[in-house]
């Protein structure tokens, strides 16, 4: 009787990140019913923990060991592993960070976990998808539960306001992204990125007046999620809005995800229409450069401003996703990285000087920061130095790599407009660092608050990742090229 | 691996002081600038002069991917630049050890990163190894003014990062576009050591906007007319013993970097834009003068001055001859001490005059203080390039090989000459003659004041009497680096001036 049912073959432990991902998610929720508020406050952020912390070994054990699974929908392979990780890590530091904000009493802690973890699953598909259908399905299974967490803070207007908005915009970016995939699909008569590949090899160009569309479509829909411009209009407001453990969150996460499928997509099955979609990208990126670096100057509130800057670093590594090459993805991968652990570093600061002061997210409350505590400063500055783009940091090799890949992929122009972009952006960083260390704070500044250890262990550690990939980049440098050559050669 | 302990000696300290706390933090400063300097001295005496060449080297595959090395190296180009660099470092660590600063512990941290970057960039043989350290020097610099700093300290030191970097990012993609271009045009791996890319020349096309983007982050550091805007309030803003060590050191990486990686990499398009360069360089003499003997400001006055100096640097450089070649590199090493000595006797002028830097609230104080005088005349004299002196003859070099190229520029150039006689003899009457109507102090060099100045003068006067080692160390490379240029400008890098007027 039992044989006669033939089922079909799951690969358990390839699929192991995604289902101890989800059960861990469930069991997150369920703690959140606890009782005794003392017993919840450790046990969901605990739980969630471990249970990111399991997905990290298991996808780490995937890593050089690439796999489509469940009937071509997934693609497990060394990128998933690489942006899983950052995604995993990035909500791991946002439960760490949100240990001590009051906005889980006001929505549930179980709920709030448990939404930072069906929101990282949601990430995990997106960069693995290996078909139209799951694109769709993981981005909305990202966007929805990170709607609800940006209006997590109830009883702030900005929250909701935020939480509104980003839904608004989000839905726009996902109709738009579904019409292109429809348009795709249409065009090629399959959902199949490897046989979407085929139909377009055959042809060589986006020649199909309807695939074209499809392509334009499906760019500009994930460039909402990426916050390119010219569809960056919400950034600002919502990582303003939100609170800051989920801003953080979005910086880094939803942007990791969302250039993991567009570099999948784009790479992937489109990778022979290169001469179509590149000069797209390329003018993307220089809008997102110029606008997001013109847009931060002069921004008072920490967190508009990195949201500007966020445009501009997206900028930066679409520069890098131009030159479909494999030292352009390595670049791509390797700056992804660095912008995702200096975005944790300015963050994490932004959120111990908002528990210290109530005008801890303007930069007014930045004065003085240096002499009242320098080493929170220090992690600070080491982040504005960075994403500045200046030596000895990670992202002045980052940098330094994608204007390699550009310069090496015939995108010459490309490189120059990054550095100028640059240029610009040194009005702000340095902003930043003068008024924590070169001007005087107010006397009554001083914490009230004891300081929490763990955010400021979170800001020192991702500094000094910052320096050390600036110091010794070659390992991780050489990793990222690896995925870059799978995923040249898996096409 | 000496070069890498040299190069990460100034940091070091500066780091291990900063742990040590705030009692040790400068007895271990001022160790680690005697110990930078006598490990720069020790490899200077160890340098096998008849050998020649690179010596000491270091290179190891430092970032695989991009083909960077960490190469360093000592040639007879950058070792007495090396040794100035520890020598000025030394000196500004004692000076700034006889002062109080407010939190001295990240007060030495950045002046240590400052002397290593600045020691790495002229150690560097990796052309991105060379931009790294190029961009690196700013960050402590930019802290140094911004936050120990005088007056508008904030909007001057956001100005200087803001001029410099503009050149220095440029510079940053011109490099990679160097290596990558280089790379590809020869089908070769991607690699960034500067002796390799000697011997993969570009296209003149690329050569050319990638030459300039180099020139705009050298002439900016320099500073040249017209790129100097940033100049008057970083100095004006700048602690004492910081500006020693920054108009010391910093301006002479730039025009090593022309000497270094310029001319070599890009002949051709070197050779296109010398009467430009050369323009620029007059032009800094020129109004780098007028601009010291009209200024009050004796702290200005050595900047202007500098200004000029280089302008002279430059022109040596750029008449691409091995006179000239030699003598901008004597002139580098000239110019790094007499402005160390300048600098600090400013400090004490100020401190005789009631705290003010204005020529104008001095005046009468040789009177009292003889000492003082003298060593301030020494310093003015070489900075005036009097014949005897070093400085003399690396301007009497440089001008002899401008005369060899573009006589014409020379004889424009020879005006300076004059002008600086002007500034600087203005400047030393005014604040040591004259009637004493301002009640200045008229006291001698107290011994802590002497200590970070007196060195530096015997080391004017040393060079005095004997520039020959330098020169003879200096004259393979430096005729080395303008060949290649030259070749491409048709001029006869070691000719006499006869050959070069029948080749025109």
């Amino acid at each position: 009787m039992i044989a006669a049912i033939k089922a079909p073959f799951i690969d358990w432990s390839a699929l192991a990140p995604y289902t101890s991902l989800t059960v861990g998610a469930v069991i997150v929720l369920i703690a959140g019913l606890v009782g005794s508020a003392r017993l919840r406050s450790w046990l969901v952020p605990g739980l969630a923990l471990v249970t990111l912390t399991g997905t990290a070994v298991e996808l780490l054990s995937r890593w050089n060991h690439p796999k489509v699974i469940i009937s071509e929908a997934l693609r497990v392979d060394n990128l998933t592993v690489i942006l899983g990780l950052l995604c995993v890590a990035a909500a791991a530091f946002a439960v760490v960070l949100s240990l001590r904000s009051d906005t889980e009493d006001s929505v549930g802690r179980g709920e709030y976990h448990s939404l930072l973890l069906f929101s990282t699953i949601g990430m995990l598909i997106l960069i693995a998808a290996n078909d139209l259908v799951t694109i769709f399905a993981g981005l909305e299974l990202l966007s929805i539960p990170l709607y609800v967490l940006c209006a997590t803070e109830l009883r702030r207007e900005h929250s909701l306001e935020a939480g509104l908005k980003y839904l608004i915009v989000g839905s726009v970016g996902s109709a738009t992204l579904l019409y292109g995939l429809a348009l795709i699909y249409g065009a090629t008569g399959s959902t199949s990125l490897p046989k979407i590949g085929v139909a377009i090899a055959d042809t060589g160009a986006l020649t199909d007046p309807l695939l074209l569309a499809g392509t334009a479509l499906a760019i500009a829909g994930l460039s909402f999620k990426a916050s390119a411009a010219p569809f960056h209009q919400w950034t600002p407001d919502v990582y303003e809005g939100a609170p800051t453990p989920v801003t953080t969150f979005m910086a880094t996460a939803t942007k990791a995800a969302a250039l993991g499928i567009l570099l999948r997509i784009l790479v992937g099955p489109l990778l022979p229409a290169v001469d179509d979609w590149a000069p797209v990208i390329a003018a993307v990126a220089t809008l997102s450069i110029i606008v997001g670096n013109f847009g931060a100057l002069g921004q008072d509130s920490l967190k508009r401003m990195l949201a500007w800057s966020s445009v501009a670093q997206v900028g930066y590594l679409l520069a890098g996703l131009v030159v479909a090459t494999s030292l352009g993805i390595g670049a791509l991968v390797f700056y992804l990285v660095v912008y995702a652990v200096m975005t944790l570093a300015a963050f994490a600061v932004v959120i111990e000087n908002e528990r210290a002061s109530d005008d801890g997210e303007r930069l007014s409350g930045f004065a003085g920061l240096g002499r009242r505590r320098p080493w929170l400063a220090g992690a600070m500055t080491v982040s504005m130095l960075s994403l500045a783009g200046l030596p000895p940091t990670g992202g002045f090799i980052g940098k330094l790599a994608i204007i390699n890949a550009d310069a090496s992929g015939g995108w010459m122009w490309l490189a120059i407009v990054l550095v100028l972009g640059s240029l610009v952006s040194l009005g702000y960083y340095l902003r930043v660092i003068a008024t924590m260390w070169m001007t005087e704070g107010s006397a009554a500044k001083t914490p009230v608050v004891k300081q929490a250890r763990e955010i400021v262990a979170v800001a020192l550690l991702a500094a000094a990742v910052t320096i050390a990939a600036g110091v010794l980049p070659s390992w991780p440098l050489e990793r990222a090229q690896d995925v870059g050559h799978t995923v040249i050669s898996s096409r | 691996m000496e070069l890498t302990l040299l190069l990460f000696l100034p940091l070091a300290t500066g780091l291990l002081g900063g742990i040590l706390g705030n009692r040790l933090v400068k007895p271990v400063a001022v160790l680690g600038g005697l110990g930078t300097l006598g490990v720069a001295v020790g490899l200077a005496l160890n340098y096998d002069t008849a050998l020649g060449g690179s010596q000491f080297t270091v290179d190891k595959l430092w970032v695989k991917p991009l083909g960077i090395h960490w190469a360093l190296t000592i040639d007879g180009l950058n070792l007495a630049l090396v040794v100035l660099t520890a020598f000025v470092y030394a000196s500004v660590v004692v000076a700034c050890a006889l002062r109080e600063q407010e939190s001295p512990r990240l007060f030495y941290f950045h002046l240590g990163l400052g002397a290593s970057a600045v020691l790495g960039a002229f150690l560097a043989q990796d052309l991105i190894l060379f931009v790294l350290f190029f961009d690196l020097m700013l960050v402590p610099f930019y802290f140094l003014v911004g936050q120990w700093g005088t007056g508008d300290r904030v909007a001057a030191t956001t100005k200087m990062v803001i001029y410099t970097l503009a050149g220095s990012l440029l510079m940053l993609a011109a490099a990679v576009a160097t290596g990558a271009l280089a790379a590809s045009h020869h089908g070769r791996h991607l690699d960034f050591l500067i002796s390799n890319l000697e011997r993969l020349p570009l296209g003149k096309g690329t050569q050319q906007w990638i030459f300039l983007c180099f020139a705009a982050a050298f002439l900016v550091k320099m500073p040249a007319v017209p790129l100097h805007g940033w100049l008057k309030d970083a100095y004006k803003s700048m602690p004492l013993p910081v500006l020693a060590l920054f108009s010391g050191v910093l301006s002479k990486v730039a025009a090593y970097g022309f000497l270094k990686l310029a001319l070599p990499l890009f002949p051709d398009a070197a050779a296109s834009f010398q009467d430009l360069l050369l323009a620029i360089g007059v032009i800094s003499i020129l109004y780098g003068s007028a601009l010291a003997f009209t200024t009050n400001d004796a702290r200005l006055v050595v900047g202007y001055s500098s200004i000029a100096q280089l302008g002279f640097i430059l022109l040596g450089i750029f008449s691409l001859t091995s006179d000239g070649a030699q003598g901008a590199l004597l002139q580098m090493v000239n110019h790094g001490v007499v402005t160390v000595a300048l600098v600090m006797i400013v400090g004490v002028l100020a401190s005789r005059a009631k705290g003010s830097e204005d020529l104008g609230s001095m005046g009468g104080i040789a009177m009292g203080a003889p000492v003082l005088a003298v060593v301030f005349l020494i310093a003015a004299f070489a900075n005036l390039a009097m014949p005897a002196s070093a400085n003399f003859i690396g301007e009497f070099l440089i001008l002899k090989g401008v005369f060899d190229s573009v006589t014409v520029v020379a004889v424009i150039a020879c005006l300076g000459v004059a002008m600086a006689a002007v500034y600087m003899l203005r400047a030393y009457i005014r604040a040591m003659h004259g009637p004493d109507t301002n009640g200045v102090e008229q006291r001698d060099l107290s011994i802590r004041e002497a200590l970070p100045i007196l060195p530096a003068i015997a080391l004017i006067l040393a060079l005095a009497l004997s520039p020959q080692p330098l020169l003879k160390r200096s004259e393979g490379p430096a005729t080395a680096a303008v060949i290649p240029a030259a070749k491409a400008a048709n001029i006869d890098p070691i000719q006499t001036a006869t050959t070069a007027q029948a080749k025109r």
